[in-house]
């Protein structure tokens, strides 16, 4: 494959660079802009799972690198949240194979429920961190992941934004690594096992690798400089050095790409070199700072621009100084909860019943738009049923007994079972009522498999958890299967029933996704012809 | 930046805009030619507004066509013109549904692929570049139904420039 052109997103380039880094599994959970990265990589002929959640994913990852495998995990920039238990303590210990993280960041918000900035999570835990402009550096910067994460045996972070992402870019690859170590376990208990005896000295070493990779990022790092006038310098990082290159083209640019720890001497003697230096970066204000804060007087952006993806016109505005409003975007067509979606049936219901819902991330997020308008909170993975219970510990009893959780089958997965144990430990007086929209895949970003489909990242048989035998499991008190589509009547029946009820409750309101219906289908055709039938729904 | 073509596909989730961007990025990048392609996936399949970036020329920067500079807008829903027609040029071209009679597609799914036919009498792309890229980003029992609708859209284009 040397040589040969191709024309790839930044998601597609790091799963092929994956394949020919050897890298030996990838995990994640699905979360866009990420998502394509591990089912690219399994079309390739990688080996992919998802994981429950992104906790999961990187504790499985560490377990590889341990072994000395090359591992990739993938996920979006709130599932580093999950992740940043692991997260922080990885960063502590000495992996043998190289290990990738990739945070997919979402600035803009094109499906997400905030732009939060990861680049703090590089200096928070102490973990170097790569940002790539393009489906080249995406490509590049994930073999290079790989070989300062086993020169250093530190995990390191590729942070991509929804733009490099999902753009489409050339891409020339390289040679396909040939021979790899095979994993073998190499007792290291020192370096793996964080009790303070032994994470005491392992922060030092930690500080130590930093400056090492600090020195490296100076010499060798890959900073790249673009010649121009000495009026105008600009320093900048992923996406948003393209959109300067584009901005002010007679400019000098210099262009980081390993953002943390940065080349800070490389940086000074660029800013020496111009008359005015300005920062162009994404989000939030961290390389202006970083450089303040190293006596490098530089102009960052107006606060205005913090907000939002940037483009080749803002980038223009920021190097005028223009903090004039900007024009706004005509509004398109929001999406809409699909004709024949089975989560239309449970928010009539629960708008019929004036419930109180607290809600979580997925499609049916989209209850709240009209015109159902049946969604009172929803903050992140698993959030709906705390929300919940905590409404219903205060709440006057009227209100408190209208109080509903809904959460989607991956989400679930991902995050509602802690919320179950807190439901069946510590019971509102009112009780409480759990709805799992239970559509049998991971919809909204585009229909990949969990624990609860019974089906593996590739579609083929494997264990299946079952929502209503583990609630009863856990000590919910009524639990209870609904066909979500076609008993609209039924549907309201039974929640007001249980809503009556000072006791816990779940449902599970199951009906294939309409848009995943025709392919759940086919896989459980082709389990059953390979005679391994995936157990019958229920 | 000179030299750079930029092209806005845009409609509803559903109705191949993506896959229209795609066939004409992989077309201009059989013809050799730099090329990106950006949009926004995620809501895309739930009926929104969706629409793709195109830039291709000897060497593209940003993958996003800024405000006001795109020389082509190709727009598979009436109701989504006015909404892009921001993105367009002064005197850019823009390409709509109704290049083509009503009811002379066989199938409507095929108006993404007809639609860049008549675009393609506009962007400076060999045919066979634009053939291979179709073939490459469809299935093979969809070809011959999108070779149709390629060469009507040409057609249609054709028709509409001597009318002109």
């Amino acid at each position: 494959m040397t040589g040969e052109r191709l024309l790839l997103s930044g998601d597609d380039a790091v799963a092929l660079a994956a394949l020919h880094a050897g890298v030996k599994l990838g995990t994640g959970y699905p979360g866009t802009p990420s998502t394509e990265i591990l089912e690219t990589f399994d079309h390739l002929g990688g080996r992919a799972q998802w994981s429950p959640n992104e906790k999961v994913a990187l504790e499985v990852a560490m377990g590889t690198a341990f072994a000395g495998a090359r591992t990739l995990v993938t996920m979006k920039h709130v599932g580093l949240n999950v992740a940043a238990d692991p997260l922080f303590t990885a960063a502590y210990t000495d992996i043998e194979g190289g290990l990738v993280l990739v945070s997919a960041d979402d600035p803009g918000m094109a499906s997400s429920q905030n732009e939060q900035d990861n680049r703090h999570y590089a200096r928070a835990a102490a973990l170097p961190m790569l940002e790539p402009i393009d489906s080249q550096q995406a490509y590049d910067f994930t073999w290079l992941g790989f070989e300062l994460s086993e020169r250093w045996k530190i995990p390191v972070i590729l942070r991509l934004t929804t733009r490099v992402c999902h753009s489409k870019t050339v891409v020339v690859p390289r040679a396909r690594i040939q021979d790899q170590p095979e994993p073998s376990f190499e007792r290291n208990i020192p370096a793996r096992v964080m009790i303070p005896a032994y994470a005491k000295p392992a922060h030092h070493k930690l500080r130590q690798k930093l400056a090492e990779i600090a020195a490296w990022n100076e010499q060798e790092g890959p900073t790249r400089l673009d010649e121009g006038k000495a009026e105008l310098g600009i320093i900048a990082t992923g996406i948003a050095a393209v959109h300067a290159r584009e901005a002010a083209p007679d400019a000098r640019q210099l262009t980081i790409g390993l953002t943390y720890p940065l080349p800070m001497e490389r940086i000074r003697a660029f800013a020496d070199g111009v008359e005015r230096l300005v920062v162009v970066e994404e989000g939030d204000p961290m390389l202006v700072d970083a450089l303040r804060a190293a006596g490098i007087p530089a102009e960052g952006k107006p606060e205005m621009y913090r907000f939002g993806e940037l483009n080749v016109a803002r980038v223009r505005r920021i190097l005028a100084g223009d903090t004039s409003p900007e024009p706004v975007p005509p509004k398109g067509k929001p999406p809409a909860l699909c004709q024949g979606c089975s989560h239309r049936t449970v928010f009539q219901a629960l708008k019929d019943l004036d419930c109180i819902v607290a809600g979580d991330i997925g499609c049916y997020t989209l209850g709240v738009l009209p015109p159902f308008s049946a969604m009172d909170t929803c903050v992140c993975m698993g959030a709906s049923i705390g929300v919940g219970l905590g409404m219903r510990h205060v709440l006057p009893e009227d209100q408190a007994r209208r109080v509903v959780s809904v959460i989607g089958d991956s989400t679930f997965v991902h995050s509602g079972l802690t919320g179950i144990a807190e439901m069946v430990y510590n019971p509102p007086a009112t009780g409480h009522l759990v709805l799992i929209l239970d559509n049998g895949t991971t919809a909204m970003t585009g229909q990949q498999e969990h624990p609860g489909t019974g089906r593996l990242l590739d579609h083929s048989p494997t264990g299946k958890i079952s929502f209503e035998a583990l609630a009863a499991s856990m000590g919910v008190q009524n639990v209870h299967v609904i066909d979500a589509n076609d008993r609209e009547d039924g549907m309201k029946t039974l929640i007001a029933d249980l809503l009556a009820k000072p006791e816990t409750s779940l449902v599970v309101a199951r009906q294939p996704c309409v848009l995943a219906a025709p392919k759940i289908r086919f896989y459980e055709k082709a389990a059953a012809e390979q005679g391994c039938a995936a157990e019958p729904a229920s | 930046m000179t030299n750079v073509t930029n092209v806005v596909i845009a409609g509803l989730g559903g109705q191949g805009v993506l896959k229209a961007s795609d066939i004409l990025a992989d077309a201009a990048f059989r013809a050799g030619l730099d090329v990106k392609k950006s949009e926004l996936h995620g809501m895309s399949q739930r009926g929104g507004s969706v629409s793709s970036d195109v830039r291709f020329g000897p060497q593209v920067l940003s993958p996003m066509v800024p405000p006001g500079e795109a020389d082509v807008l190709l727009v598979l829903e009436e109701t989504q013109v006015e909404i892009n027609r921001p993105i367009l040029r002064a005197n850019g071209i823009l390409i709509g549904p109704d290049v083509l009679a009503e009811g002379a597609l066989k199938n409507k799914k095929s108006l993404n692929v007809a639609l860049l036919g008549a675009m393609s009498m506009v962007l400076d792309i060999p045919e066979e570049d634009w053939l291979t890229a179709m073939y490459a980003n469809l299935a093979e029992k969809l070809h011959k139904i999108n070779e149709h609708a390629f060469a009507l859209g040409r057609a249609a284009a054709l028709e509409r420039n001597q009318a002109g």
